[in-house]
């Protein structure tokens, strides 16, 4: 690839410190290191990704509204998380965190469950409790 | 304290760490030397081993092995050490380096870096940066893919750092105790890192890695709509080009690295012919790139002519067939 080839499809890196480097040719031929804010299909592809999370979690959401869930299983999805990572970042067993994703059971917890997992997922505990 | 370490960017988190940590010590060793010395251009497709539920696709070696082998072919002493479960110990260890004036290497989690872009942001747990300081709470970070030094207070450190999911980083730490009066012999050091480059690529017997993990990928992909339906294959295929292209994982980047390394590399050791090898290795990158701008247009479902899953295959064919006969010629060559 030669220096002006270099990509710079600005969609996520332009307002970060972050850059895609890319090691590309001068008219000589010879190679240097390229900054780049991006390129399209790599922005594409991030952007299908998050379609994709954002659409799993809205059906958790409405699945929460509706009652059938706990506000925990919507911030397991929109965090990416899954009952084992949560598992090993909280020390919380995966059968007891299962339990904390019925809506009767997690009404119940107690504050100091509530900030363990608000705590993990780097939220408040009012934001836990709202979808 | 702070070190007063040169911070420069890099294209992939291990190799850059590498060769500004290096730097630090006095050997000026460019990025993709670090690449061509630490045999580091790699390719494994690993059906069993799955993140965000699909299979991990790589194009480096684990972490931490670029480094051990460039410190090898360097004489540089070095110590790497893990702490499962002992989060307060990793800490400690990691300021009692930092009042000595080490720069300290450290793998970590990307969900919670506070500098990546969000949208970057998932649970891939095998990125590379290196400490440089800390002042009361907070610490200095030089980290490759950004264009400055950033900071972390300690909590949000020993959270990156003690990661969790796949490959967690258990607080993996990874520093230089001790570098050789002697200037290193690049020549043999070359020499050795390709030729056990063109092993890696080649001969590892089993199908995940290297040009054969390439083709296994091919074979795979080609089935993907059929058996998933195309809303999964195409997030599939989505997936693939993020580990392709994403920020420090390496992808078609790492070829054209390896090509730069291989254009440097012509002049030490006095072998003209390597330039050829990496003008070819070149045309393997832009080779990536064609596959990857192919598959885009492939899952946002672009209008007029767009690849089925057997043509994108066939391209993945074609690049592990070009790649087994650039590296059985590079091993030829080089023996």
């Amino acid at each position: 690839m030669k220096i002006e080839e270099v990509p710079q499809d600005s969609r996520y890196l332009e307002k970060t410190s972050v850059r895609d480097i890319y090691y590309a040719t001068d008219e000589d031929g010879n190679y240097h290191p390229v900054e780049s804010v991006g390129w399209e299909p790599q922005n594409e592809a991030l952007a299908l990704a998050w379609e994709a999370i954002s659409e799993e979690a809205e059906n958790i959401r409405k699945e929460v509204l509706a009652g059938k869930k706990s506000p925990l299983a919507y911030h397991i999805a929109i965090h990416l998380f899954d009952v084992g990572i949560l598992s090993s970042y909280s020390g919380i067993s995966k059968k007891t965190i299962k339990k904390h994703l019925q809506p009767e059971v997690f009404n119940q917890l107690d504050e100091t469950a509530l900030e363990k997992y608000a705590s993990v997922l780097n939220i408040t505990v009012e934001e836990l409790k709202k979808v | 304290m702070k070190i007063n370490f040169e911070h420069k960017p890099a294209a992939h988190c291990e190799s850059g760490v590498t060769s500004n940590m290096l730097r630090y010590y006095g050997i000026d060793i460019s990025e993709p030397m670090v690449l061509g010395l630490g045999a580091g251009l790699f390719f494994s497709y690993m059906p069993f081993i799955t993140m965000h539920g699909m299979p991990v696709i790589s194009f480096r070696p684990l972490p931490g092995q670029i480094f051990a082998r460039v410190a090898k072919r360097l004489h540089v002493k070095i110590s790497t050490r893990l702490y499962p479960m002992r989060e307060d110990q990793s800490m400690k260890a990691l300021d009692k380096l930092l009042l000595n004036g080490k720069p300290v290497g450290i793998v970590v989690g990307v969900f919670f870096l506070p500098y990546f872009p969000k949208e970057y942001r998932f649970h891939f747990n095998a990125h590379n940066l290196c400490v440089i300081g800390k002042e009361e709470d907070v610490y200095t970070v030089s980290d490759p893919v950004s264009l400055v030094t950033n900071q972390l207070n300690s909590a949000e450190l020993k959270r990156v750092r003690f990661a969790k999911g796949t490959y967690p980083p258990m607080g993996k730490m990874y520093w230089v105790k001790k570098v050789s009066t002697q200037s290193p012999d690049l020549k043999t050091g070359i020499i050795s890192g390709i030729k056990l480059n063109c092993k890696r690529m080649l001969d590892i017997p089993i199908p995940y890695f290297g040009v054969k993990g390439i083709a296994l990928m091919a074979n795979k992909m080609r089935r993907w709509e059929t058996k998933l339906g195309s809303r999964k294959a195409a997030l599939h295929l989505a997936q693939t080009i993020r580990m392709l292209e994403e920020i420090g994982t390496g992808g078609a980047g790492f070829r054209y690295m390896y090509a730069a390394f291989l254009q440097e590399a012509a002049a030490i050791v006095e072998k003209p012919e390597l330039k050829d090898f990496s003008q070819q290795m070149t045309s393997i990158g832009d080779l990536w790139r064609d596959f990857a701008y192919e598959a885009s247009r492939k899952f946002k479902k672009r209008n007029g002519n767009v690849c089925s899953y057997d043509q994108l295959a066939d391209k993945l064919v074609h690049i592990s067939e070009e790649e087994k006969r650039f590296f059985t010629g590079l091993r030829k060559f080089i023996q």
